[in-house]
């Protein structure tokens, strides 16, 4: 028996040490990867250059046209996914009735199971003319649709936390609201989202992580090119579209041109590593304070 | 009682939670600026009437109501009838303390501030009489800047009391007010009441006997959803008609 129980342990164990393990290594990838690149190109250069050209003959090696890229169609996916996912979590908790609820939250849950390529393919087969019929400007490959079908894709993610978070704020407060006079709309903005604003805050720092981390859909629609821009009617690269177009095309194993994956790399790491320890910070500290 | 002094009437009251009946045939005028107070066993609708006086009951699914409750000689059940605007006139004091995780200043005047005031001057005067009126004004005044949770459970009580007369109520209703504080903040809690029913209707519930005799001047004892009887509270505990009204108050059961 004894025995047994120890062969449980150590399985429970192998398996934890194998998420730590995998994880490690792919961080040690992408350190000694990312030094032999920074090795080659100096930090300054890779964060001051403005453009990023190094599958080009004349090799520029600066970021910021991938992160602006990445930020752009992040904030758009933002602007998009948080004013309907709260309105959407709002709603739930405090007009819909039970029934509808349990029946209409799942349902909202699949839109984040759809495969982003199908994502991708609406954006730019459906979004893009759409769009196209009253912005003239608008490129066939650009930031903007790709952002506002990101937004949607992840508007589950923060309706269902958020929801999570308001039904989570204790039923006593509700009532005070109510037994004040507050309209369901008072008390909706005035009591119930102010007291869930952490776990609100919380989802939407996961919202922007993945729409940071997003690939495919902006692969597809918003065009392959670097370009240090704010103007969401253009192409422009995200820096996990351009990951994926070095990966699949036939740069050199081992060059200066294969590594930039990894300098691009570790700066999406960084910053998905950063957001998420933020939101894990806001959770801890704010955890149960309107106890 | 009188008819004419009556702020509160129920008449012929059912409630329902889905199929569950919980009030059977009540028929209760609630005096005016005066303290009645509820009691009876847990589950007997002592709880659930009280909520059906302001109408926090709307929000449960599954229930209704059959029957009449008037304030002032209107139905607040009518369909012109405004939830909102009713409860700033019949406010409500919960059992658990729960002010808003605000400043203690802004949970006093929520209320007001909900309903479009904007006039600082009017919005200060009314937080410093209203902690006054809820004796609680000594004790923050240094500190209304401070948040309402760093108060002891007493005083938040005090606090919630001060935020519900803020918006100048006629009727107070009181879910068991002092069912979780100490003996000395449930004294404060009392001696409070006391004070309010001068200018206020106010309808407590109590699983507290004593407590009831203390501060009520007519008593309802509610038994499986009925109301058994209503009196003055002293003919009540001297001499209650009811044998069950007597078992309950000598505390042969509850």
């Amino acid at each position: 028996m004894r025995v047994q129980e120890k062969i449980i342990e150590g399985l429970l164990w192998l398996s934890a040490a194998i998420t730590v393990l995998v994880t490690a290594s792919i961080i040690w990838v992408l350190l000694s990867e990312s030094v032999q690149f920074f090795s080659e190109v100096s930090i300054v250069r890779f964060l001051t250059e403005k453009e990023w050209t190094p599958l080009f003959a004349e090799k520029k090696f600066g970021i910021m046209p991938l992160v602006a890229g990445t930020f752009l169609t992040t904030a758009i996916a933002i602007a998009v996914a948080l004013p309907i996912g709260l309105t959407i979590a709002i709603y739930l908790n405090e007009y819909a009735h039970a029934r509808f609820k349990t029946f209409i939250k799942p349902l909202l849950e699949v839109l984040a199971t759809i495969p982003t390529v199908v994502y991708g393919f609406f954006a730019l087969t459906v979004v893009t003319p759409f769009l196209q019929s009253f912005i003239p400007g608008l490129a066939g490959f650009n930031a903007l649709s790709a952002g506002i079908v990101m937004g949607v894709m992840i508007i589950p993610m923060i309706s269902s936390l958020s929801e999570d978070a308001i039904s989570a704020v204790p039923r006593s407060l509700r009532e005070a609201a109510y037994g004040m006079g507050s309209t369901r709309l008072q008390t909706a903005f005035g009591v119930m989202v102010p007291a869930a604003s952490s776990g609100i805050l919380v989802s939407v720092i996961l919202a922007i992580s993945r729409a940071v981390g997003e690939t495919m859909i902006v692969a597809i629609a918003a065009g392959q090119q670097p370009r240090l821009t704010l103007n969401p009617l253009v192409p422009i690269e995200t820096i996990t579209t351009y990951i994926v177009q070095v990966s699949m095309g036939d740069v050199p194993h081992g060059s200066l041109e294969y590594r930039t994956i990894f300098a691009a790399g570790m700066t999406l790491f960084v910053f998905t590593f950063l957001l998420n320890n933020l939101s894990f910070w806001i959770k801890k500290k704010y955890q149960e304070k309107y106890d | 009682m009188t008819k004419k002094q009556s702020k509160l009437e129920a008449s012929n009251l059912d409630a329902f939670y889905g199929d569950f009946q919980a009030l059977k045939n009540i028929n209760i005028a609630m005096e005016e600026k005066a303290v009645t107070a509820f009691i009876g066993p847990s589950g007997c609708g002592k709880s659930t009437f009280l909520r059906t006086l302001n109408r926090m009951n709307d929000y449960i699914d599954g229930f209704r109501i059959q029957g009449q409750i008037q304030l002032d000689g209107r139905d607040i059940y009518a369909a012109d009838v405004r939830v909102d605007e009713l409860r700033k006139e019949v406010g409500m004091v919960f059992q658990k303390p729960n002010p808003f995780p605000k400043t203690i200043y802004e949970n006093v005047v929520y209320g007001l501030k909900i309903q479009g005031i904007k006039d600082k001057k009017l919005l200060q005067e009314t937080c410093e009489k209203s902690l006054q009126q809820a004796a609680l004004w000594n004790e923050v005044k240094d500190k209304l800047d401070k948040s309402a949770l760093a108060l002891s459970g007493g005083q938040q009580q005090r606090l919630c009391i001060a935020r519900a007369l803020a918006i100048q109520p006629s009727v107070i209703l009181m879910d068991e007010p002092a069912s979780a504080l100490d003996p000395i903040s449930t004294a404060k809690i009392e001696d409070l009441i006391h004070e309010l029913k001068k200018d206020y209707t106010i309808v407590i519930v109590t699983h507290n006997m004593q407590q009831a005799g203390r501060v009520s001047d007519h008593t309802a004892f509610f038994y499986m959803g009925e109301l058994v009887e209503h009196a003055k509270t002293k003919t009540m505990f001297t001499s209650p008609k009811d044998t069950r009204t007597q078992n309950y108050i000598t505390g042969r059961f509850g």
